[in-house]
């Protein structure tokens, strides 16, 4: 017994070293990335790491890396796809080798940016020429740059809107809801598809925050107050959500949707809206074509609320492209994040925003122009203190848990009122809120 | 886990055999150099099989818990110790402790699995026609892997999909959303895992059934026993412990069900179990630290109930002859 005793306890003792060896990484402070002065003298090997599969796979990334050859041809990039890359990401940050240049994984607080990527400049400098800076500023120090950016919108087939009598994009919810009423009535196409089944279309709606109060601060009030208070942003669309659901507009099914299946079926018309972002035109523009529908009747209408007459909209970054702080070819990563952003044509090649101000407007969001929505670049100096509220309540307004929830309640699967959801979200919102001390 | 927690059963095993016959003849005569050298040979042997014990099933349980009295949020360089306050925080939130209202239905699930799984054990262990093909499809299922499971029931229950287009053969047209509302959406999940673990509860109790002595039948076949003698009276008390194992294991089972709900729903529409809500807290709000106090819980919990059980049914010896 005594002599097992010991083996037990030398087993424990053992276990418990192994576990202390396990710490996490290196905790060096600042550094900065500056873009070299001469390109031909740039030299190294980077790697990328991206959650482009699919450009890697089909060798888009490969003709990105030898066009920018042509200027930094001693600089040799390599790139790593990988599929779960938040996850993947978020483990291997656990150490210091997560490639040269990376996307910021939605994971790390903007607090720790400085502790994992080295500095792009200061944001009086660098706001001047590119939009989103805001969204990786840690005291005054840019850490990463979006390569595109996107505005938050209605997918829909102009067809089928058009055989329900509707042309000109609705421009309050209720007008919007009428709308698919018409087309439940006088088409055979499913009004709204919700992707409930595949959760992340759900979280899109939250970037409609700003589209009702037409405000850059939209994102930082969410820190300051309940954003489900009357005339709140996010209580306008989570309510066209609920009417949408409870006035039966949408799928028979939503447990059992499917999202790639959604897009050739909303490409021929079998569907009419779904609420996405000017990210997806070119994806379901390619399922129209793979389906033999015409690419032509895919529609992008802004969220349906009018300030002074005009529809606004807010312009969100992608993934930021960073440099690992523990990079030892910083300049080359530098060169290279500096060159897709500028002039790979990255961003038109997706038909997405260049983050490069005073860009021209892809050709896919003309009628935005031509209809004279209001684009707002949105003012994320609060960002930090939003997503610490949004962990802390447990609410995840960037999470499918509480719009999935808000859909079962629309279509009866869960008891309540809309009022009482909404209001339990704002009071678990303003509770953390008090608790973070913002 | 099961892998290494097994080699380290058998290694252990090993070593007491030949440790034994070697002490006693190394007092007799071996000099000291080879006395030594005899006592470290089993822990060479062992070396392998307790290296991997320890760096794979030890340390990280130790890790976990390590971590359930910090705060950290799984990417940060920097956590601190908070000592119990995340175990005070999962105590205080009686919500976090609801989601095992749904456990409720995969143990009301795993008692028609156990009663089905025996009723075949007890048939195919007679002679039947066909009797290896029916043991291989009642096994079959388990070999699935759970998320392909997870997947081809997501088309089974769709609107239209497998299930329906059965029923609508039969002449049945339901028209509902098998998913669509907790009690439908809980009894269609804890159905698919009847379905997946059927097999593995028929192995073993197949098992512990074919390894009753035939003669006894016999001789309770002279003594005018019909079938159903036969089962409450030889193969009910053969198999005794291996149903109490096969009962442990459905009730902690039960507890962490996660694969299946979480593949085909992923907890929406009042599908979430404990395991769930636990993983949403780690990876989705960054609470790793509560999160890994949970883990500890739903541990805790588990070992409780086992031990209460094997207080109520202990496993005594059985003894047929």
């Amino acid at each position: 017994m005594n002599h097992r005793t010991k083996i037990a306890g030398s087993l424990l003792a053992a276990a418990l070293l192994a576990a202390g060896c396990t710490g996490s990484g290196g905790t060096s402070k600042g550094a900065d990335a500056e873009a070299p002065d001469d390109p031909k003298k740039v030299s190294g090997t980077i790697t990328v790491l991206t959650h482009r599969t699919d450009l890697v796979q089909d060798g888009t990334m490969k003709k990105y890396a030898a066009e920018f050859n042509k200027t930094y041809p001693k600089v040799e990039v390599e790139f790593d796809a990988l599929t779960d890359y938040e996850g993947e990401v978020k483990i291997r940050m656990n150490t210091e080798n997560y490639g040269d240049v990376l996307m910021i994984p939605a994971v790390i607080k903007k607090n720790d940016y400085p502790k994992f990527f080295a500095s792009l400049g200061t944001e009086t400098e660098r706001a001047k020429k590119y939009l989103f800076t805001d969204f990786t500023t840690v005291d005054g120090k840019v850490y990463g740059q979006s390569p595109m950016g996107a505005l938050p919108g209605f997918l829909y087939n102009k067809r089928v809107w058009k055989e329900a009598g509707i042309t000109d994009w609705p421009t309050t919810p209720a007008e919007f809801v009428a709308g698919l009423r018409a087309v439940k009535s006088k088409t055979d196409a499913i009004p709204y598809y919700t992707n409930f089944k595949d959760m992340w279309p759900l979280t899109q709606w939250t970037y409609m925050d700003g589209a009702v109060s037409c405000d850059p601060r939209a994102t930082s009030r969410l820190a300051e107050g309940d954003p489900w208070a009357k005339g709140e942003d996010l209580r306008v669309a989570d309510t066209l959500l609920y009417d949408i659901v409870r006035g039966g507009l949408i799928e028979k099914d939503p447990t059992t949707t499917n999202w790639e299946a959604s897009k050739p079926k909303l490409a021929k018309g079998d569907i009419a809206t779904m609420w996405l972002g000017s990210w997806a035109i070119t994806q379901f523009r390619a399922a129209a074509k793979q389906a033999g529908a015409n690419p032509d009747d895919i529609g992008f209408m802004p969220f349906p609320a009018q300030r002074d007459g005009k529809f606004c909209a807010t312009m969100s970054p992608d993934y930021n492209q960073a440099v690992n702080i523990n990079s030892d070819h910083k300049a080359a990563a530098r060169a290279w994040i500096d060159w897709f952003t500028d002039t790979s044509g990255y961003a038109a090649d997706n038909l997405t925003l260049s983050p490069v101000k005073g860009d021209p407007l892809p050709e896919v969001l003309r009628p935005y122009e031509d209809a004279g929505v209001k684009l707002i670049e949105l003012d994320d100096a609060k960002g930090a203190e939003v997503k610490e509220i949004d962990n802390e309540s447990e609410v995840g307004i960037y999470k499918p848990d509480y719009r999935q929830d808000l859909v079962d309640l629309a279509r009866g699967a869960r008891k309540g009122s809309l009022d009482d959801f909404l209001g339990d979200l704002g009071e678990r919102w303003e509770e953390a809120r008090k608790s973070t001390g913002s | 886990m099961a892998d290494t927690t097994e080699t380290g059963v058998t290694g252990k095993a090993a070593r007491r055999v030949e440790a034994a016959p070697a002490a006693r003849t190394a007092q007799a005569r071996a000099p000291r150099g080879s006395r030594l050298r005899r006592g470290l040979t089993p822990w060479l042997f062992l070396a392998a099989p307790l290296v991997l014990l320890i760096t794979f099933t030890y340390a990280p349980v130790a890790n976990m818990v390590a971590y359930s009295f910090t705060d950290w949020d799984g990417v940060s360089p920097e956590l601190s110790y908070t000592g119990g306050e995340n175990y005070v925080e999962l105590f205080t939130r009686p919500e976090l402790f609801e989601v095992f209202f749904v456990s409720g239905y995969y143990l009301a699930a795993s008692v028609v699995q156990i009663v089905v799984a025996l009723y075949f054990a007890t048939v195919l262990s007679f002679n039947v026609r066909f009797r290896n093909f029916f043991k291989g499809v009642l096994f079959f299922p388990y070999l699935i892997n759970g998320v392909a499971i997870g997947f081809v029931f997501l088309y089974f229950f769709q609107d239209g999909g497998t299930l329906d287009s059965i029923l609508g053969l039969l002449g049945v047209h339901s028209d509902r959303a098998w998913l669509g509302t907790p009690v439908s959406a809980n009894v269609s999940l804890a159905g698919v895992s009847v379905w997946r673990y059927l097999g593995l509860n028929f192995v073993l109790f197949l098992g512990a059934i074919q390894s009753i002595p035939g003669e006894l039948y016999e001789a309770a076949e002279l003594d005018g026993a019909n079938r159903w003698h036969q089962f409450r009276y030889i193969i009910a008390p053969g198999i005794r412990p291996v149903l109490s194992l096969t009962v442990i294991l459905s009730v902690s089972g039960s507890l962490s069900a996660f694969e299946v709900p979480f593949i085909m729903t992923g907890g929406a529409t009042g599908t979430e179990t404990f395991v769930i809500q636990t993983v949403k807290l780690a990876f989705q709000f960054n609470k790793t630290g509560l999160a890994s106090a949970a883990a500890v819980v739903l541990l805790l919990i588990i070992l409780a109930v086992t031990w209460v059980q094997r207080r109520l049914v202990p496993d005594d010896k059985v003894d047929l002859v």
